[in-house]
């Protein structure tokens, strides 16, 4: 007698962990004894999804790297609440230098590692998105270029958080920050500007090209537990809401992570020496509305009349990636 | 290595700085009452056994079931599982399938010969009259208190209605006789064929301290049908309970039922059973408003039995039942048309309720007795003291669940009265309604299809109609709950803490917070799946 | 070996000599030969365990050398002129970081106007980045420096820029004793850094510091450098004990002892210098000169020793605080502040141009009367100057005055 076949465990894969599930089963994040990179007492602001996305990237890549790991750090919020003397949250080899150069720095490092012998060391760098995108993308195009042994992980909030919310090149449009007022003809942000670092890293034909949320940890995980074992240059785009320059509440850092992915606003997917390898499909398409509901940045938006002709236009943006990124399969 | 001054750390000093001073609100683990548990009118903990049901571990699950509920194999045959409607996965994709697994357990338990613990008798004595669900449920409880438990029973065999009014191919026999053997096994004292006409003193004769009333509602309810043969017309109970005897009943090729509630279906698919070509439901209002559960009356239009809403039976003349057509006024009550149709039909089933047979509780003083019910008080005692009733003779809903949540509690108060200490229940949490899950951790799976007989072998036979899960089906159905209300270590909170203040405890130990570093920006209760972390204000 | 060789070629195969384990080469005129070279040695195999990375520009150059130098590895590279304002960012991380990178100067004016030619304008630029700032005279002391500075970077945990004149030595060919590779690895030992980046031993580098400690940061910065003061003379003698020759220490006099007149200058015009006291002796006046080979540390001590009994100091210098004047003279003066004598600035061979010694006799000789002004512009041509001048208080005028002048440069009514 047929009988539907049995698909999914209680929670499916959506949780962290969960006591029906074996070790390998689990996210990383489950174990009692992770590595916890990012330690307890640093200054990241309440919900802070830098700090959830640093923590997990390189908590994840120390796993799979065997704590054979060390870290370039940009200048940014990242680098500013993990370290201000006299305490270090940091449990890892760790580096800080400027602001644009934690590609060259890495690929020092990894220069270094090599002369040394030290193969089993892998070496990381990571920034913010204006650490990537703007400053320091004439180092991290460089790094690609020579397909430096590094795997660079950038936690993209959309802006400069650290200098107090200003524009960066990866600020989307409409939205409302300290040099993009919500103000004039065209509030916010412009349309038509910014660029996606993951496609133009693609456009070096690096090994390994993906993008991950702080919404969905397995999936991050797993790019990055992939990345680090790689050889070459890697480059991991993570997206990671900020409650203060996005104007959401601190609690909703994951869901609106989420919902950047559910609407097709941040898709999630992985390359190959410059070929589209892979997606992840979204679970529950959503308007985007729904997402920019959510963050003041957008407010202007919605009051006092809803800018429907705008708010269209960022729909269209994420049919778009949708559409390009087969994201509904 | 001397490292330099200040611009260079040693790793992870930070937990010298301790964020949880920039806290305003506060997480806190909480456990609520889950829309399951609330709704089951026996107080089952359905979520705690299905807890242990999901890792596999039935023979604990059937251990956490008949701490509220000794009968888990008939129950979940013969209960109208209102857990299933109040389930909040309902509202993501279908119910739990609650009662699937709970008869899993039940029929698992029965296969490999579980059995209850030998309860020490340290107690008093106390008689029970009827063993019908409700006086099972007291034995049991009793028994499990440490009292000696005497059970009268009028009829030959144990099980009450369940028995004798419920068809066999809802509830198979060998299912109900394991599950009474087993309580009977607890040492419970049986006298069978023994009527009760004077209670209290039984009582004392008996040398019992006190006395649970449980002989149910079994007179059925008539209607004045001017009739020329009386002898085709019989009520419900009867025809069911002959069902019982050595020689099924005779009823014809046409057979018409008369009412609306559940007893009504059982009766006119066990005429189906016995051969009647047509069977055919008369009630007087509509499908949408009648009392019989939707999926007896899916089960029973699946059978072919037919129905004639919005009518009334006149009178009958030989084989010809005269019906009027009703419609229904404004307040949804039926009125009568006027307008008359005749059916011919070889017996009529009167289906019309039961009431309480109140004959032998006249001598007992004080105990009150308020629209053909029992009266009462919070602690199943009637005026009389010592002399507790439950089940169908008190005011509540009829249901073999309600009788076995009835035993229970009443156990549970005599227990406390003849111990002097009365019984308190514990407080109830909140409830764990769905607004407070986050439902995006659940995955979509459908609910798994009960295998079910085909039709030509259900029409021909009492055989059961459903049957059972199998273990894989079982483990599924019982992982698709949702845990709504209490934790059931996803290790969500634990993962998605920017600040790693959350403290792993280890399996089965839950977490806890480190408010030395919580900031308290709330992620871990907005991404709690089931609602176990509630924000509270800080105090200055 | 005694070889004929270009500067560049003697200073890569030194800079080779000390085992450097990264490079990292991005082309800049005039010091792209030095890179050149070692990449060539690293490719051929000559150079053994070393990275030779190129990269895509002089902040990146930097700032892998800071990430290897970090990770443990003998780091290296080289720049001039504008690549060394692109790094400057960089510039100042590494020696905050304490990170004992060694870099090559050659010593080339910067732009606008664009120019490609010598002057001291680049390192000077750099002079309060909290690097070790050496001079070299000549080719032979380029190549000697690099072995110097690898051993002062390390010992004090510090980076260290070796300056030498733009194609004056980079591209100049001269004999260079070019040492072995037996005597350099017994003069320098394999690196041991201070701190480094290990897994095994985790650390965070690069902390974010505060106003409650960014002063004493600063400070024992400021003491290091102090250190330097007595680490460089006494690796020079070191050297001089194992290589037989002089070269480095904190400055060095020329016919100084009893001179009443002194000339003070950086790198390799004390050659000119030296040749021009040579023939003014000859013609009986007490002149002399020091070459100051450690800019940073400032020599304050020393120099003020060096110059003390003379009366007229001449400090011939190849930059130009633009609105204020020299720099070395600036803090020469105050380094002999309270000493009864005259300090004067001949600010000369701005962007390549000549610095001849006839020039140099005429203002020295001014000097000896007391006649020199306190700031001479060496070899100024007055009218194109004055030409300028005169236009530019008849129309204000944005734009660059290095189009008049060239057309005044090739104008038949100009002189």
């Amino acid at each position: 007698m047929p009988v539907t076949e049995l698909k999914f465990y209680q929670t499916g894969t959506f949780t962290i962990g969960n006591r029906l599930l074996g070790e390998e089963d689990r996210a990383g994040q489950s174990a009692a004894n992770r590595a916890n990179s990012l330690n307890c007492g640093h200054r990241a602001c309440q919900g802070c999804g830098e700090a959830l996305g640093a923590r997990y990237a390189i908590d994840a890549a120390i796993r799979a790297s065997k704590g054979q790991l060390v870290v370039a750090n940009a200048t940014g919020c990242l680098e500013v609440f993990s370290t201000p003397y006299p305490e270090s949250s940091w449990q890892i080899a760790w580096m800080h230098s400027l602001f644009g150069n934690a590609a060259a720095v890495a690929t020092g490092i990894a220069a270094a590692m090599k002369v040394k012998g030290r193969n089993d060391v892998r070496v990381l760098a990571q920034g913010g998105d204006g650490g990537t995108t703007d400053i320091g993308f004439a180092c991290l195009s460089g790094m690609f270029e020579r397909n430096d042994d590094v795997l660079y992980v950038c936690y993209d909030n959309e802006g400069y958080m650290n200098t107090g919310v200003q524009r960066s090149s990866a600020t989307p449009p409409a939205a409302r920050t300290a040099t993009t007022p919500a103000m004039g003809v065209e509030p916010g942000n412009r349309f038509g500007q910014g660029k996606s670092i993951p496609l133009i890293a693609m456009a070096h034909q690096i090994p390994f090209v993906a993008t991950a949320s702080v919404a969905n940890l397995r999936d991050l995980e797993d790019k990055i537990e992939r990345a680090t074992l790689m050889r070459g240059a890697r480059y991991v785009h993570v997206h990671v809401p900020c409650p203060l320059g996005w104007g959401s509440e601190p609690s909703d850092t994951i869901k609106v992570a989420r919902l950047a992915v559910e609407t097709g606003l941040f898709p999630l997917f992985e390359a190959e020496f410059g070929a589209l390898s892979g997606h992840t499909a979204i679970r529950r398409r959503v308007p985007v509305e729904d997402y920019l509901r959510l963050q003041k940045r957008f407010a202007h938006l919605f009051r006092p009349v809803v800018d429907v002709a705008r708010i269209a236009h960022i729909q269209a943006i994420a049919d778009h990636n949708i559409e390009r990124f087969d994201l509904l399969n | 290595m001397q490292k330099p001054f200040a611009t260079t750390l040693d790793p992870g000093s930070s937990l010298t700085n301790h964020t949880g001073t920039w806290r305003t609100e506060r997480p806190v683990y909480v456990d609520r009452l889950p829309p399951c548990n609330n709704a089951c009118a026996a107080g089952e903990n359905i979520q705690g056994w299905l807890y242990d049901a999901e890792g596999g571990d039935y023979r604990r699950a059937w251990g956490t079931l008949v701490v509220e509920n000794p009968m888990p194999a008939i129950m979940g045959r013969i209960c109208y599982h209102p857990c299933e409607s109040s389930c909040n996965r309902g509202q993501l994709d279908t119910a739990v399938n609650i009662h699937a697994v709970e008869r899993f357990l039940g029929d698992e338990a029965i296969r490999q010969g579980w059995a209850f613990e030998a309860a020490p008798s340290n107690g008093e004595h106390v008689l029970i009259i009827g063993s019908g669900p409700s006086g099972l449920s007291a034995a049991y409880h009793l028994r499990r208190l440490g009292h000696r438990v005497t059970l009268c029973e009028a009829q030959p065999a144990l099980g009450g209605m369940m028995r004798y009014a419920i068809p066999k191919y809802r509830l198979p026999r060998n299912i109900l006789d394991a599950e009474i053997d087993r309580i009977v096994a607890m040492g419970v004292h049986i006298r069978l064929n023994t009527r009760i006409d004077d209670p209290v003193s039984e009582m004392k004769q008996s040398g019992c301290d006190a006395v649970y009333l449980a002989v149910g509602a079994q007179l059925a309810q008539r209607a004045y049908i001017p009739a020329g043969d009386a002898k085709r017309i019989l009520d419900a109970l009867s025809l069911l309970r002959a069902m019982e005897g050595d020689e099924p009943p005779r009823l014809g090729r046409r057979v018409l039922v008369y009412g609306g509630g559940n007893t009504a279906l059982d009766a006119a698919r066990t005429a189906k059973r016995l051969g009647a070509t047509e069977a055919i439901v008369v009630y007087r209002r509509t499908r949408e408003v009648m009392p019989a559960h939707d999926s007896e009356v899916r089960e029973a239009e699946d059978e072919g039995v037919q129905f004639r809403w919005l009518s009334t039976i006149k009178k009958e003349e030989g084989t010809t039942f005269t019906v009027e057509k009703m419609k229904l006024d404004e307040k949804g009550f039926p009125q009568p048309t006027g307008e008359l149709e005749t059916i011919d039909a070889d017996a009529l089933v009167l289906a019309l309720g039961q009431n309480v047979d109140l004959e032998f509780l006249k001598d007992i003083e004080g105990l009150g007795i308020e629209k053909g019910s029992v009266v009462v008080d919070s602690q199943m005692m009637t005026g009389s003291p010592g002399v507790f009733a439950g089940g169908d003779m008190v005011p509540s809903e009829r249901s073999a669940t309600t009788s076995i949540g009835h035993g229970k509690k009443a156990a549970r108060h005599i227990d406390g009265w003849l111990r002097g200490k009365a019984w308190a229940p514990p407080a109830r949490h909140p409830l764990a309604s769905f607004d407070r899950l986050n439902t995006w951790y659940y995955s979509d799976a459908p609910k798994s299809v009960q295998p079910v007989l085909d039709e030509a072998r259900r029409l021909s036979t009492f055989d059961e109609v459903s049957s059972g899960l199998d273990p894989s089906t079982a483990l599924f159905e019982a992982r698709r709950c949702l845990s709504c209300g209490n934790c059931f270590e996803c290790d969500n909170c634990y993962g998605v803490c920017p600040d790693n203040a959350v403290i792993k405890l280890g399996a089965g130990s839950r977490f806890k917070f480190n408010y030395e570093y919580c900031k308290g920006c709330g992620l871990c209760a907005a991404e709690c799946p089931c609602g176990a972390i509630e924000m509270i204000q800080e105090q200055a | 070996m005694l070889r004929q060789i270009e500067g560049s070629r003697a200073v890569a195969e030194s800079v080779a000599l000390c085992r450097p384990e990264v490079i990292c080469a991005y082309p800049i005129t005039p010091q792209t030969h030095i890179v050149e070279g070692l990449g060539e040695m690293v490719k051929s195999g000559q150079l053994k365990g070393c990275d030779f990375i190129n990269v895509e520009s002089e902040f990146a150059a930097l700032s892998v050398a800071i990430g290897s130098s970090a990770a443990g590895a003998r780091s290296y590279t080289a720049t001039a002129s504008q690549g060394l304002l692109y790094m400057a960012e960089a510039v100042y991380n590494a020696s905050g970081l304490g990170l004992p990178i060694v870099m090559t100067i050659g010593n080339r004016a910067i732009g606008a106007p664009i120019n490609i030619w010598n002057d001291h304008s680049d390192s000077m630029s750099m002079r309060d980045a909290g690097w070790l700032q050496l001079h070299a005279e000549t080719n032979q002391e380029a190549a000697d420096l690099h072995i110097q500075a690898f051993k002062l970077a390390e010992e004090l945990s510090l980076p260290v820029m070796v300056c030498m004149d733009g194609f004056i030595l980079t591209h100049a060919y001269e004999r260079v004793d070019v040492p072995t590779q037996q005597q350099v690895d017994a003069f320098l030992p394999p690196f041991a850094p201070r701190q480094v980046l290990d897994p095994a031993a985790p650390l965070s580098i690069g902390a974010m510091v505060g106003p409650e400690a960014f002063m004493e940061v600063r400070y024992l910065d400021h003491q290091k450098q102090s250190q330097a003061l007595e680490l460089i003379p006494e690796l020079s003698r070191e050297f001089r004990d194992a290589f037989g020759r002089d070269s480095g220490g904190l400055l060095r006099g020329y016919r100084a002892t009893d001179a009443d007149t002194l000339v003070v200058a950086m790198g390799s015009v004390n050659g000119t210098i030296q040749e021009t006291v040579d023939q003014l002796r000859a013609e009986g006046m007490k002149i002399g000169s020091v070459s100051l080979c450690s800019y940073r540390p400032f020599p304050a001590e020393a120099l003020r020793r060096a110059l003390g009994c003379a009366s007229e100091i001449v400090v011939v210098e190849k930059c130009v605080a633009v609105g204020m004047g020299g720099i070395l003279s600036m803090e020469i003066r105050n380094a002999l502040s309270g000493l009864p004598l005259t300090v004067s600035t001949v600010v000369a061979g701005l962007g390549g141009r000549a610095i001849t010694q006839k020039a140099l006799r005429a203002v020295f000789q001014r000097a000896q009367f007391g006649q020199l002004q306190p700031l001479t512009f060496l070899g100024l041509n007055e009218n194109v100057v004055s030409r300028e001048l005169e236009r530019q208080r008849d129309r204000r005028h944005s734009g660059p005055p290095a189009e008049n002048i060239l057309r005044d440069l090739r104008s038949p009514v100009c002189p």
